[in-house]
């Protein structure tokens, strides 16, 4: 039993969503095959004790799954149960291995009839295996709530026929850049720096998956290099809980063969020649490290690359970036002038942008407003560590 | 499969149908559409409506008739028209239904249409 349990457990860790892709693909009923998988993950328990682990227990799963889920193939001759599946087991081609339709799966939870909240939570259930209840508290609602939608979604896909295919050269592009939004999505949530690293790591798994799967695909390789750019570094971001910026932070403490493997894997997406946000933020990142590992970078480099990306992607975020990178560059006030352009209700609400101007105006010698800006940026930061340290800048601000 | 294309325009659209400007642009752009769709053999059927001004809507409550003059719902885009198409999946439904000449000024809904009831 131990060994049935323990194939079986094995089997759902590396192979659930290989799986369920396949399973689901035929006839785009997501909800249907998982319950179909399950059913076969069930008689696995049953049926291996007493008749033994399969040698291929994969394929005794996919196939016991496919027939649940309606795909009866019948061979003449074949009488009993058991015996059909040996028969199956045997007639199965071995070089049928599991032809990866998860990049079918991914491509289909961000297709654009998908509402994009939804995107991510349905790869993390379908790709990743996770339950709604896990999945809920990385996106801050209830588990019934989340259920609720996932239902919906797996609806829509069956009842509208979202196509279950990788899309085709003239799409890919674009639906692709779907798919690595929500893989990124995922990077961010949960992402609690004191406690854990949230959904990250599924994030990567996703990452490597599509840059596995997709290889000729230089944004998502830029995706995986930019996510494991952030990820080498986390081990600095805090030290005692206390928030560390990336100026001042250990760079002993970056995970080198990480930083590393972003720095290959950037150059190898550079090769394809072809520009992408995910590529240019990773170059962004890239450039932080230089900075840091070797105390210099090329001065005009950061804007250069901001300008890139503004104008593929002129965003809140990115614009604040950029006007960090022109203080850094040309000086506080032509940071402030920047951030003057990106003024509005959106960044009235956005801490980063606060948070920057509290700087760019300490530098300008303007503490008054200073201390303003930094009132607000503390009063948006959702994170007490970053609370305490703007705390901590303001108070060290001449005049209280 | 079938899906429904529910095809909305905005009160300037509609005004263009009988605009003596207007009017051969709009319906060239229509009947260029309908015969790209008839070709490619996806029409199962369709219709132009009048405007939202010749709607009526009736609604029965506690077995009495509430009439009302104009369309269910006041909105800027109004159904002009719609079309039951066969299309292998929603994608491709999606395909015809963005050429569409009131996709661009309006919006189209797509819906995928009920099997018939079994007998």
């Amino acid at each position: 039993m131990d060994d049935a349990r323990q194939t079986a457990e094995g089997v759902a860790r590396v192979a659930y969503g290989r799986l369920l892709a396949r399973v689901a693909a035929r006839t785009c009923d997501i909800a249907a095959a998982e319950d179909a998988l399950a059913d076969a993950f069930r008689r696995a328990l049953e049926t291996w004790p007493t008749s033994g682990v399969p040698q291929r227990p994969e394929a005794w799963l996919l196939t016991v799954a496919r027939r649940a889920h309606g795909h009866v193939r019948r061979h003449a001759g074949v009488q009993a149960a058991a015996a059909a599946t040996l028969a199956i087991l045997q007639d199965t081609p071995p070089t049928d291995a599991f032809a990866d339709a998860r990049l079918k799966l991914l491509f289909v939870c961000a297709h654009p009839a998908i509402d994009v909240s939804m995107r991510t939570p349905l790869m993390l259930q379908t790709v990743l295996g996770f339950d709604a209840a896990r999945i809920a508290g990385a996106f801050a609602t209830t588990p019934a709530a989340m259920a609720q939608r996932l239902v919906r979604a797996k609806v829509k896909i069956r009842d509208a026929r979202l196509r279950f295919e990788v899309p085709d050269a003239a799409n890919l592009a674009d639906r692709l850049e779907a798919v690595l939004a929500a893989i990124y999505a995922a990077y961010g949530a949960g992402w609690d720096d004191s406690l854990d690293t949230g959904l990250a790591d599924e994030a990567i798994f996703l990452g490597r998956l599509v840059s596995k799967l997709a290889p000729d695909q230089a944004e998502a390789l830029g995706l995986l290099s930019l996510m494991l750019y952030c990820e080498a570094r986390r081990p600095a971001r805090r030290r005692d809980g206390v928030y560390i910026p990336l100026a001042e932070q250990d760079v002993a403490l970056w995970r080198r063969p990480m930083f590393l493997e972003a720095e290959a894997l950037l150059r190898r997406a550079a090769d394809f020649g072809v520009f992408g946000r995910f590529q240019t933020e990773a170059a962004i990142q890239s450039v932080h490290c230089q900075q840091g590992l070797t105390g210099s970078s090329p001065p005009d480099a950061l804007v250069t690359l901001y300008e890139l990306l503004a104008g593929h992607r002129p965003v809140l975020g990115v614009l604040v970036g950029r006007a960090a990178a022109l203080s850094a560059a040309q000086g506080a006030a032509a940071g402030l002038q920047a951030l003057d352009r990106v003024e509005g209700p959106e960044a009235d609400s956005y801490q980063p942008y606060w948070a920057l101007k509290g700087h760019l105006l300490a530098q300008c010698n303007r503490p008054g407003d200073a201390r303003d800006a930094w009132t607000l940026a503390m009063g948006l930061a959702d994170d007490p560590a970053v609370r305490a340290y703007l705390q901590a800048r303001q108070d060290g601000l001449p005049g209280a | 499969m079938q899906y429904m294309l529910f095809l909305t325009e905005t009160e300037a659209q509609f005004a263009e149908r009988d605009d003596a400007d207007a009017a051969p642009t709009y319906w060239g752009a229509w009947n260029a559409y309908i015969a790209a769709m008839s070709q490619a053999g996806v029409i199962v059927s369709g219709n132009g409506l009048h405007g939202p001004q010749t709607a009526t809507t009736i609604r029965v409550r506690d077995g009495k008739r509430e009439v009302q003059d104009g369309p269910y719902a006041d909105t800027k885009e109004q159904l002009g028209g719609y079309f039951v198409i066969e299309a292998a999946d929603l994608d491709a439904a999606l395909e015809w239904a963005s050429r569409a000449p009131s996709a661009a000024y309006a919006s189209v809904e797509v819906r995928p249409v009920l099997p018939p009831p079994a007998a």
